[in-house]
């Protein structure tokens, strides 16, 4: 029966049509454009490839790893850059690997923890291609990984959180409960208390990454409980715009939030990878790389604190500039002790350092935080 | 329990009722599309282009108004293509819906992606007090200083119920949904019916995806629905296919929703978790307990094709 046949036509192309769009929107590969300006033709191009979980234009994780690779490509004109965005953590991401590596690219950065595994199973199959993975722990010969001690940034920006807040009380929005944001809500609570030993921070954990509309509404209940500050471990300016919408301050993420909330933002502990994927490219090129752990904080400028808001008084200003000195001289960290947890109990001596193992597995919260990690 | 009072009770009672409005639209227009005997699984997708369509032209008008006529309009576009294919050609309606659910998802990140770039905050709807209304002690501030979209989503709970029960076009959508063959004995056009509740259910759709960015992020972002249609088309199951129903399934996850997240502020020595889960656990038992009875739509789900029997 024609009819039969005919809608069962329409709808096989009706279905294509739609993953055919889907597709383009779900993951799309873009080749930056290339400058003109640099043909030496004596140089070879460089071809360097990232892999990013989320969309670019995410104001989050993935900008910031994106305006690293703009970054790279202003400062060394012959890298060919070539990006694959929205990659699934897992399976797919071995594919997109896989395919990256076969175009001939020579360096290639996973920016996602869920990459870990893909990349070390792609690095074993193209020996003479350098990986970097992005927040994990497994290398191989040719895999190294970098992240950046951001605790240091948003202890820093705890200090301004710590004397702009009225009512004592600092609203956090945070993902997971992983150490990787057990230590930030840490440092950040460190340095509120630091300028402010009344104040304390109040955690919400809102169990995603990326749910604009959920981040918000979690750093609306913070203000309603009486915050009158708000910083976050979130990937979308969320709770920024709770702030900004009620008149309260917020401590922005990832990249410069003010945009998004200029009335509200006061600074953000941001990622700046741009210098270390110049160092890496360059090192490749010269043949000195080699499959470091690398761990960089405030003194290499991996992390920083963007521009402070206009008002942030200068004498918050040199508190910060005194504290950030601290860090940097490296006799002292952010995790230095006496800590005490939030029984009462001191868990690093006066004068200790807590060790970066140590650091890498936070499960517990310094006095002053006020929430619970939920036990798994 | 320090700082338990009736302001904090109020803001999540508040909250409560705002997070309701997204689910309320859309489970809703599926509440009409289902009694009129289609499934439609793609109201995520619908959601989604609602959301960006009515966040970029909030953004490029400058009036949130404008956003949300032009995320009915993307929503009617939607439900006219389901129609079209699951009406009129007979697809699987499964298949399509989920089809329908892809082609949003992927062409609002490509717009996205084409014209904005990058997250771009809008200045979406603002908060109205009604007067008087609004200055009752404890209910004002949770029921009366709401947005627009949120007054709206819970009017159309009366108004849906009296169009569906009690004016002949409602008799004709249940007639459709239960009994195609005998409505269309008696000159109601079959089609016809259900094409109108597709377009009228996928606007509704499109409205609450436009309620997520310009009614309350005041941004877009990628999956910015994160799963909401979904819930809502299982609402339409919790609700029993009656407005009343949906909205108080509705009630049951927001409330629940900004329970949890008051929870873990207050330090109440209560899991969150619980409060997170109990909305999807009430969600099955609802569902275990009318298995088995004559709820639903009889016809949900099977086209019609005039001279064969349903």
């Amino acid at each position: 029966m024609s009819w039969k046949r005919r809608s069962a036509f329409f709808a096989v192309m009706l279905v294509s049509l739609m993953l055919i769009l889907a597709g383009c929107g779900g993951s799309k590969t873009a080749s930056a454009p290339k400058s003109p300006a640099d043909s030496p033709a004596s140089e070879e191009k460089i071809k360097v490839a990232f892999v990013y979980v989320g969309p670019v234009g995410d104001a989050g994780w993935t900008t910031s790893h994106d305006n690293g690779r703009k970054y790279l490509v202003e400062k060394m004109p012959n890298v060919e850059t070539t990006i694959v965005e929205n990659v699934p953590e897992g399976a797919d991401a071995e594919r997109v690997i896989t395919q990256l590596a076969e175009k001939g690219n020579k360096i290639i950065f996973t920016t996602s923890y869920g990459y870990m595994d893909p990349t070390i199973n792609v690095a074993a199959k193209y020996p003479e291609v350098v990986f970097m993975h992005n927040s994990g722990f497994k290398t191989a010969k040719n895999v190294g990984t970098y992240f950046g001690r951001i605790y240091q940034a948003r202890y820093l920006s705890g200090i301004v959180a710590g004397k702009t807040t009225k009512s004592n009380t600092i609203g956090y929005v945070a993902a997971h409960p992983i150490p990787e944001v057990i230590r930030g809500i840490n440092a950040f609570t460190l340095g509120v208390q630091s300028v402010n030993p009344n104040a304390k921070v109040k955690v919400i954990w809102t169990n995603t990454w990326y749910d604009p509309a959920a981040e918000k509404e979690a750093g609306n209940t913070l203000l309603a409980a009486g915050a009158d500050v708000l910083a976050q471990h979130q990937d979308t300016p969320g709770p920024m715009q709770a702030a900004e919408q009620q008149g309260k301050f917020g401590i922005g993420y990832n990249t410069d939030m003010s945009k998004m909330a200029p009335k509200a933002v006061l600074t953000s502990a941001i990622w700046n990878w741009g210098p270390y994927y110049v160092k890496t490219v360059e090192a490749v090129k010269n043949k000195t790389w080699t499959n470091e752990q690398y761990w960089g904080g405030l003194s290499d400028g991996i992390v920083d604190l963007a521009p402070f808001g206009p008002m942030v008084d200068e004498g918050t200003k040199s508190l910060v500039a005194e504290a950030k000195q601290k860090i940097l001289s490296k006799k002292w960290d952010v995790f230095t002790g006496p800590i005490k947890d939030q029984t009462g109990a001191v868990k690093v001596a006066e004068g200790q350092k807590m060790t970066d193992a140590e650091m890498l597995s936070f499960n517990w919260f310094v006095a002053g935080v006020d929430g619970t990690i939920p036990k798994n | 329990m320090e700082g338990i009072n009736s302001e904090i009770i109020i803001v999540i009672l508040a909250t409560g009722i705002r997070l309701a409005a997204p689910f309320l639209l859309a489970a809703l227009g599926e509440m009409f599309t289902q009694r009129s005997g289609v499934y439609n699984l793609g109201v995520e997708g619908i959601m989604m282009m609602g959301a960006f369509v009515g966040f970029f032209i909030t953004l490029i008008g400058g009036s949130p108004l404008l956003g949300i006529a032009a995320s009915l309009v993307v929503g009617a576009l939607m439900g006219l293509l389901m129609a079209v294919v699951s009406v009129t050609f007979k697809a699987e309606q499964g298949i399509s819906g989920i089809g329908l659910y892809m082609l949003g998802w992927g062409l609002s990140g490509l717009l996205f992606r084409l014209y904005v770039g990058a997250i771009t905050t809008i200045d979406g709807l603002k908060p109205v007090a009604i007067p008087l209304l609004s200055d009752i002690p404890f209910l004002g501030p949770i029921l009366f200083n709401q947005n627009g979209l949120v007054y709206s989503a819970f009017l159309l709970v009366p108004i849906s119920a009296f169009i569906l029960y009690k004016t002949t076009w409602g008799l004709n959508v249940r007639a459709v949904g239960t009994m195609p063959e005998a409505a269309d004995t008696l000159g109601v056009s079959v089609q016809g019916i259900r094409y109108q509740c597709l377009i009228v259910g996928s606007m509704l759709a499109g409205l609450a995806g436009a309620f997520l960015t310009v009614g309350h992020a005041n941004m877009y972002a990628d999956n910015i629905t994160a799963g909401r249609g979904f819930i809502s088309i299982a609402l339409v199951y919790f609700g029993r296919w009656s407005p009343w129903g949906i909205m108080l399934g509705a009630l049951l996850f927001s409330m629940a929703d900004s329970f949890q997240s008051m929870v873990q502020v207050l330090g109440i020595n209560f899991p969150y978790e619980l409060a997170v889960v109990l909305p999807y656990v009430i969600t099955i038992f609802a569902l275990a307990i009318s298995f088995g009875r004559v709820w639903g739509p009889a016809a949900l789900g099977k086209p019609f094709q005039r001279g064969t029997r349903g």
